[in-house]
């Protein structure tokens, strides 16, 4: 709200969600630039890329598999080929988002943005990050997507840390593996991290909130150190995190690796709690995970 | 812009016609039924309607003008040329290896492009997009959107539609380009539109109508569209697709073939005989 009480071009779109994504705080306070589009989420897009080629820097707000998932054409073409400035926030995103079931979890979003050029893809860790990356994103000129979740999620990264889009955060250093996370499963890496010190594992937990443009020279230099990675993200094993670091390390410096996300199948209703413990996600499988490499 | 008269304005479009078979040709694709049944329109809006200064295409004031159904992008190539955007040479560039007339339009690469544009539906939004961001501006200028008949067989050009009644867009007017043909056959056999007046109508625009190759029809209906104020408007215009080419005219083959030489020669010839 203070970004845009200080910065006018900021406009809203919602498509019939402003509730669900919270964006009505901003609809209640500046009416004339809220823009509701009604359950249409390609128009959406189109849009906000119109608005965004007319100098206003909008804010298009859905679920993340309505949008991107319903408009990519439209994401594709409107906004990423024209460099429209738009921004592309996604809620209720992975297995988070719990009891809706298979059909309203996106899984399959960051593979889906991070294929397109010109696209910035970012994936906060916590509420705190969130606001971070929402500033950054809105001083940023070209099109982002930002990944949210719907979920409650624990707030335990830096205040007073900077954010930079690009810019992976190491948020404990360690010697022997490297375990790189986004969304709200840093927290759960950090947890591990703290759960292996004591058996004399040393993990370094590397916050890699910008899936795309990927942050190579800190990745790569951890993994030289500790010649071992395991990737962590609340999305499919195909096309996401754990793939952008896969393509960075099989032509720069191939080692041990596996990939944390859910396998190649749909979610299903549940709390995330439960859902992360039958998709494998849960922290006693990343120490499974850890342990079967190093 | 200087005001042509109407025998001034033909002979415009005459050579508008004449790049389109030229270009297409060597480009050796490309879609030439649409954009010839556009020329007329194309002239009158960029030589006598759209307030725009051609050597400055980023002109916050200047009227847009949307081509949404891009693949029309050959008549809009050769009358932005015509009107001074780029040299005219440059139309010969079309479809071609590091050339800024892409197949279809890319906003960054053309001064007078708005919008990249191909899969079909996506301008009507975007014009919907830049009107609303007039409005939040208390902007003068207007917002003009090409769509084609068959474009309204996409769900998302109905998406806009809606949204643009519901803010009273009346700084955005959609000309519709009714030739009748698509790229399989007629629009009749492919998908049936029935009354796209009624259903305008129902959606809550103003509905107008016109023949696409009268000039003085063309002029007084645009000018009512931009002067109306109560909400946006629609003008549905009658086009003979391959308007001026007599072999190509109301034939949906010509839709997605570019002629090769000899075809062209002709159409030339024909063109050149007509002026």
């Amino acid at each position: 709200m203070a970004l845009a009480k200080k910065n006018k071009d900021i406009v809203v779109v919602s498509a019939d969600l402003a509730e669900s994504t919270r964006v009505w705080k901003f609809a209640k306070k500046y009416p004339d630039r809220f823009i509701e589009v009604g359950v249409a989420e390609q128009n959406m897009m189109g849009v906000a890329a119109g608005l965004a080629l007319a100098g206003k820097i909008p804010l298009a707000a859905s679920f993340a598999v309505f949008s991107p998932g319903r408009n990519w054409d439209q994401l594709r073409v409107s906004v990423c080929y024209s460099k429209a400035n738009v921004k592309i926030i996604g809620s209720h995103s992975g297995l988070g988002a719990g009891e809706d079931g298979a059909s309203h979890q996106a899984l399959e979003d960051v593979a889906i943005t991070r294929c397109l050029p010109n696209l910035v893809v970012i994936v906060p860790a916590d509420y705190i990050e969130a606001q971070k990356a929402l500033t950054a994103i809105v001083a940023h000129q070209g099109p982002c997507y930002l990944r949210l979740t719907r979920q409650n999620t624990p707030i335990f990264t830096n205040a007073k840390s900077i954010f930079k889009i690009g810019q992976a955060n190491i948020l404990q250093k360690g010697q022997d593996i490297t375990l790189i996370a986004c969304g709200p499963l840093v927290y759960d890496a950090l947890q591990v991290a703290k759960k292996l010190a004591q058996q004399n594992i040393s993990v370094e937990v590397i916050n890699c909130h910008t899936i795309k443009p990927l942050d190579k020279k800190t990745i790569l230099t951890s993994v030289k150190k500790t010649k071992k990675v395991v990737t962590l993200e609340d999305h499919q094993v195909h096309g996401g995190l754990g793939s952008a670091v896969t393509e960075l390390l099989a032509e720069n410096y191939p080692v041990p690796m596996k990939i944390m996300g859910v396998n190649d199948t749909f979610g299903e209703s549940g709390t995330p709690e439960q859902l992360y413990k039958k998709y494998d996600l849960d922290q006693e499988h990343i120490i499974k995970n850890i342990k079967e490499i190093i | 812009m200087p005001t042509l008269s109407i025998a001034e304005l033909k002979k415009q479009t005459n050579l508008i016609r004449q790049d389109i078979i030229l270009m297409l040709e060597r480009a050796g694709s490309g879609h030439p039924a649409g954009a010839l049944g556009l020329a007329d329109i194309f002239t009158i809006l960029y030589f006598q309607i759209l307030n725009h200064t051609p050597h400055k295409p980023n002109s916050p004031l200047r009227d847009r003008l949307i081509l949404s159904c891009g693949h029309y992008c050959p008549v809009l190539y050769a009358t932005l040329a015509r009107a001074g955007y780029f040299p005219l040479v440059e139309l010969k560039t079309l479809r071609k290896i590091n050339s800024r007339l892409q197949g279809h339009p890319h906003n960054l690469s053309l001064p007078g492009v708005e919008n990249s544009s191909g899969p079909l539906g996506q301008g009507i939004s975007q014009a919907v997009g830049m009107a609303l961001a007039g409005k939040i501006d208390k902007a003068k200028h207007h917002i003009f959107c090409i769509t084609s008949d068959a474009e309204h067989n996409e769900g998302q050009l109905w998406e806009a539609v809606l949204l643009a009644n519901k803010y009273h867009l009346n700084n955005l007017t959609n000309i519709v380009d009714c030739n009748g043909i698509q790229i399989d056959g007629k629009t009749n056999d492919i998908m049936p539109l029935l009354s796209l007046r009624k259903k305008y109508e129902s959606f809550g625009w103003k509905v107008l109508e016109m023949n696409g190759h009268n000039y003085g029809n063309i002029i007084t209906t645009i000018k009512q569209a931009k002067n109306y104020q109560k909400g946006p408007v629609v003008i549905l215009a009658k086009t003979i697709p391959g308007k001026g080419v007599s072999f190509m005219e109301n034939k949906y083959e010509w839709h997605g073939k570019a002629p090769n030489k000899e075809q062209a020669e002709y159409a030339l010839h024909e063109l050149k005989q007509a002026i």
